[in-house]
C-alpha cells in the first residue's frame, strides 16, 4: 500500500502539468483507501487499549464471585447408603461362633434376600469452632443413631475434640462402616469382639505428631454400655480405650499404617446363653472386667501411586481378649440342664485375626481373598466347671470376592465363604451385594 | 513417662521451623509456590503428575504433612472432594482450616468454565462449580499467582518484601513468557481435536483450539469401545487432528482411536512432572507447545 501511494506520489511529482481524470480517480480512490486503513487501525488500537484496561479489572471480578462448593452451603452433606442383597447359608439355625460368648449387635447375614444397611450421613460444620456429624441406620422396626457427634476444629497443635456417640478408633476396621467393607460380611474376628464394631457414647481426644512419619494417639472415655461391657447404670466412667497410630509412604506406590489398641471395659449380668453339658440351653450372666489388646497392619500399592488402573490391598488384625470375674449360670435343671443357680469365677484369655488382601485387577473390577480364624484358647468356668463345657475349638472361614464398581457411587459384588466358624458345620456361603450411595461425595479413607 | 517427655522435648524443636510449611495438593501449586516462596518456604505436592488428582486417598502420610502446614494451595472447585476434607478433619491443624489465611483455593480467583446447568449424577462424575482443571491456562496462572503472592505476603510478614520481589518477578517472566508462547501457538488456531477427559478445556480455549469430542462418554466414566467407535464415526465426517490425553490417564482409548483415525495420539504432560521437560511451570508450557506444534499437521 505504501509502495502504490509513493508510486502515485511520484507520478503526480513528475508529472504535476497533467491532470488526468484518471489520474484524479485513482488519487481519490486512493484517498478513500487510506483512510479506511487508518480508521481500522485506529479501531483495532481502541480494542487493545480496553482489554488492556479491562485485564486488571477481570480478576477482582473473579474474586467478587466466589465458587462455592457444594460443601458450604448451609444444609448439611447427606449421604443415603442402600445395600443389600442375596444370600444363600447353610441350616445352622443358631449361627454363633463356637466358643465365644455371642456380642448382643451380632450382624449375622440373613438368608435370602434382605436389605442389609440403609444408612443416613449428614455431616457439616457447625460454626468456626466445631463440625457435627450424624449416620442413621434404618430398620424395618427402628431408627439406630449409629454415631452422632460433634468434633472440634480449632483446637489447634494436632488435637481433636470429639463428643457423642462414635465409633472407637481403636484397630483399623472398626471405624468403617459396611459400606465401606471389602468383604459382604463382617470378620469373624469383629463378630467376636463387638457384634459389629464398638461404638460408645462419650468422649474422644486425638492427636496427631508434627512428624514427617505420621503419628497420631488417641484416648477415649465412655459409657461402656455395649458388649463386650454393659449398662451398669452408673456415674462415671464405663470404658476406657486408648490407641496408637503409626503410618506413612515407603515410596510414592507403596503406603501403611499399624497399630495398637487397648479396651477396657467392665460388665455386669452380661447375658449370654450358652449349651451346657447336657447340651441344654443355659442362661449365663457374667460380671466383671474385660480388657481387648487389638494390633492392626494396612498395606497399599498402586503403581506410581495411580490407583485408577491397578492397585493391592492388604489388611490384617490380631486381637486378644482376657476376662475376669464371675458368670452366674441359671437354673435350668428343670430342662434336664446341668446349671442350678450357681455362681462361680470366670476366666478366659482368647485371640484371633483375620488376613486379607483385594487386588484391582483392572479398572472397575477387583477379587480378593479373606482368612478369618479364631482361637478360643483358655476358659476356666471355675465351680461351672462342673455344668459348662469350655470349648476348644479353632474356628476358621476362607472367603473369595469378586466386585464391581461401574463408578464411584456404585458396586456389586459376588463372595463365596467356606465357613468353619460353627463346630460340626463346614457350610458354603454365597452372597450376591449391592452397595449404592447417593448423594455428597463419599470419602476416601485410607 | 520420662521416656515419653524425653521424646516429646526431642520433638519440639521439629515444630519450630523457621521456613513456612507450603501443602500443595497438586504439582502445579507446588511450583507455583517454590516460585513465590522461593527459600523462604518448604513445599510439599500430596500428589504427583502421574496421579489422577481426583482419586486419591488420605493417607497417613498426607495427614502427617497436613498436620505440619501453614499454608494449604489446592485448586478447589471439588476436584480434592473425596480426600482433602479428611485430612483436614484429621490432622487437627487449626490454622488451615476452610476460612482461615492458612486455606487457599485456586479456583476462587479465576472463572471457571463448564458450569453444568443441571446437577445429577447420572451426567458422570459433575463437578458443580465448573471445570477445576484450571492452570491449563496461563492466563489463570497469573492470576493464581498475583492472589497466591498476595497471601504469603498476609501470613508471613517477616518476609513481605521477598514475597512481594518475587511475586512481581515472576509476573513479568510469565508475562513475556505467555507472549512468546501465544505467537509460536499461532498455527494451532482453529485446530480440531479430541480429548480423553476434560483436562484441557483451558489450554484449548486459550489457544483457541476446536475440541471436537471427548472420549469419556460422561466425565469420569470410562469409554465403552461401542462409545469409542461412535466416536470414530464421528470423526469420519469432521477429522481432528490429535488426539489429547494427560500423562497420568490410560493410554488405551486415546490409542485405539488415534489408530482407528489415523491421527497422532499425544500424552501431554498436564502437570508439572509429567514429562520430562515439564520441570518447572515454564518448562510444562514449553512443552505443552512444543509437542502440539510438532504433532499439528
Amino acid at each position: 500500500m505504501l509502495r502504490t501511494t509513493l508510486l502515485v506520489a511520484a507520478l503526480a511529482a513528475t508529472f504535476p502539468a497533467v491532470a488526468d481524470p484518471d489520474l484524479n480517480a485513482l488519487r481519490a480512490e486512493i484517498q478513500a483507501l487510506k483512510s479506511n486503513y487508518e480508521a481500522r487501525i485506529q479501531a483495532l488500537e481502541t480494542r487493545l487499549q480496553q482489554t488492556e484496561n479491562a485485564a486488571p479489572v477481570a480478576l477482582p471480578a473473579a474474586e467478587a464471585a466466589p465458587v462455592q462448593s457444594a460443601g458450604n452451603r448451609f444444609n448439611p452433606d447427606i449421604s443415603l447408603i442402600l445395600q443389600g442383597g442375596y444370600t444363600h447359608l447353610g441350616k445352622g439355625d443358631k449361627r454363633r461362633i463356637t466358643g465365644f460368648m455371642p456380642a448382643d449387635h451380632d450382624s449375622t447375614p440373613t438368608r435370602g434376600f434382605s436389605l442389609n444397611g440403609t444408612e443416613l450421613v449428614m455431616s457439616a460444620s457447625i460454626d468456626p469452632s466445631f463440625r457435627g456429624h450424624l449416620i442413621v441406620a434404618l430398620q424395618d422396626e427402628a431408627a439406630e443413631v449409629e454415631e452422632a457427634w460433634f468434633q472440634t476444629t480449632r483446637l489447634g497443635n494436632g488435637f481433636s475434640l470429639k463428643g457423642g456417640r462414635f465409633r472407637s478408633g481403636l484397630g483399623y476396621q472398626n471405624e468403617k462402616h459396611p459400606h465401606a467393607w471389602d468383604f459382604a460380611d463382617n470378620t469373624l474376628m469383629y463378630r467376636a469382639l463387638f457384634g459389629e464394631a464398638y461404638g460408645n457414647d462419650g468422649v474422644q481426644l486425638k492427636g496427631v505428631a508434627p512428624t514427617d512419619l505420621f503419628m497420631e494417639l488417641g484416648a477415649e472415655a465412655g459409657r461402656g454400655a455395649n458388649f463386650p461391657g454393659t449398662d451398669r447404670n452408673r456415674n462415671g466412667v464405663g470404658s476406657v480405650a486408648l490407641f496408637g497410630h503409626l503410618g506413612g509412604d515407603v515410596s510414592i506406590a507403596h503406603s501403611w499404617r499399624g497399630g495398637l489398641s487397648y479396651l477396657h471395659t467392665q460388665a455386669r449380668d452380661r447375658e449370654a446363653s450358652l449349651d451346657d453339658l447336657n447340651a441344654v440351653e443355659a442362661n449365663t450372666l457374667f460380671s466383671g472386667k474385660s480388657k481387648t489388646w487389638v494390633a492392626d497392619l494396612v498395606w497399599k500399592w498402586a503403581p506410581e501411586g495411580n490407583a485408577s488402573e491397578r492397585s493391592f490391598k492388604f489388611s490384617t488384625e490380631y486381637f486378644l481378649r482376657n476376662e475376669r470375674g464371675t458368670l452366674l449360670c441359671q437354673d435350668n435343671t428343670s430342662d434336664f440342664g446341668k446349671c442350678d443357680g450357681t455362681e462361680g469365677a470366670y476366666r478366659t484369655q482368647q485371640s484371633g485375626l483375620y488376613a486379607q488382601g483385594v487386588y484391582q485387577f483392572m479398572p472397575h473390577w477387583r477379587t480378593g481373598y479373606r482368612y478369618d480364624r479364631l482361637n478360643t484358647g483358655s476358659v476356666d468356668f471355675g465351680s461351672n466347671n462342673a455344668s459348662l463345657n469350655a470349648v476348644n475349638y479353632s474356628p476358621i472361614r476362607h472367603s473369595l470376592m469378586l466386585d464391581y464398581s461401574p463408578s464411584e457411587f456404585s458396586r456389586l459384588r459376588l463372595q463365596y465363604s467356606k465357613d468353619k466358624s460353627m463346630q460340626g458345620l463346614a457350610e458354603n456361603q454365597w452372597f450376591v451385594q449391592y452397595v449404592h450411595s447417593l448423594g455428597s461425595h463419599g470419602a476416601h479413607t485410607f | 513417662m520420662k521416656r515419653l517427655l524425653a521424646l516429646f522435648i526431642l520433638l519440639l524443636p521439629l515444630s519450630a521451623h523457621a521456613s513456612l510449611n507450603v501443602f500443595a495438593c497438586e504439582p502445579e501449586w507446588a511450583a507455583l509456590a517454590h516460585e513465590l516462596g522461593g527459600n523462604d518456604v518448604k513445599v510439599y505436592s500430596a500428589t504427583t503428575a502421574m496421579q489422577d488428582p481426583h482419586r486419591i486417598e488420605a493417607r497417613p502420610s498426607l495427614i502427617a504433612q497436613m498436620r505440619r502446614a501453614d499454608l494449604v494451595v489446592c485448586t478447589g472447585a471439588e476436584l480434592e472432594i473425596g480426600w482433602l476434607p479428611i485430612l483436614l478433619r484429621d490432622a487437627g491443624n487449626a490454622g488451615v482450616q476452610p476460612g482461615q489465611p492458612g486455606y487457599f483455593e485456586a479456583t476462587r480467583f479465576v472463572t471457571l468454565m463448564e458450569k453444568p446447568t443441571r446437577l445429577d449424577r447420572a451426567d458422570g462424575d459433575v463437578h458443580a462449580s465448573g471445570n477445576p482443571h484450571i492452570h491449563t491456562d496461563p492466563r489463570n496462572i497469573l492470576r493464581v499467582s498475583e492472589a497466591l503472592a498476595a497471601r504469603l505476603i498476609e501470613i508471613d510478614p517477616a518476609h513481605a518484601a521477598e514475597h512481594r520481589a518475587r511475586g512481581v518477578s515472576f509476573s513479568a517472566r510469565w508475562h513475556a513468557a505467555m507472549t512468546g508462547w501465544k505467537t509460536r501457538a499461532a498455527p494451532l488456531k482453529g485446530l480440531p481435536v479430541v480429548v480423553q477427559h476434560k483436562s484441557f478445556s483451558y489450554l484449548l480455549n486459550w489457544l483457541e483450539m476446536r475440541t471436537l469430542a471427548t472420549l469419556e462418554p460422561k466425565p469420569g466414566v470410562e469409554p465403552s469401545v461401542g462409545y469409542l467407535a461412535s466416536v470414530a464415526a464421528q470423526l469420519q465426517t469432521t477429522p481432528a487432528k490429535l488426539v489429547l490425553r494427560a500423562a497420568y490417564q490410560s493410554p488405551r482409548p486415546a490409542d485405539w482411536l488415534a489408530q482407528r483415525a489415523g491421527i497422532p495420539a499425544l500424552a501431554l504432560p498436564y502437570t508439572v512432572g509429567g514429562s520430562e521437560r515439564a520441570s518447572d511451570l515454564f518448562g510444562l508450557f514449553d512443552d505443552t507447545l512444543d509437542q502440539l506444534l510438532k504433532a499439528a499437521p
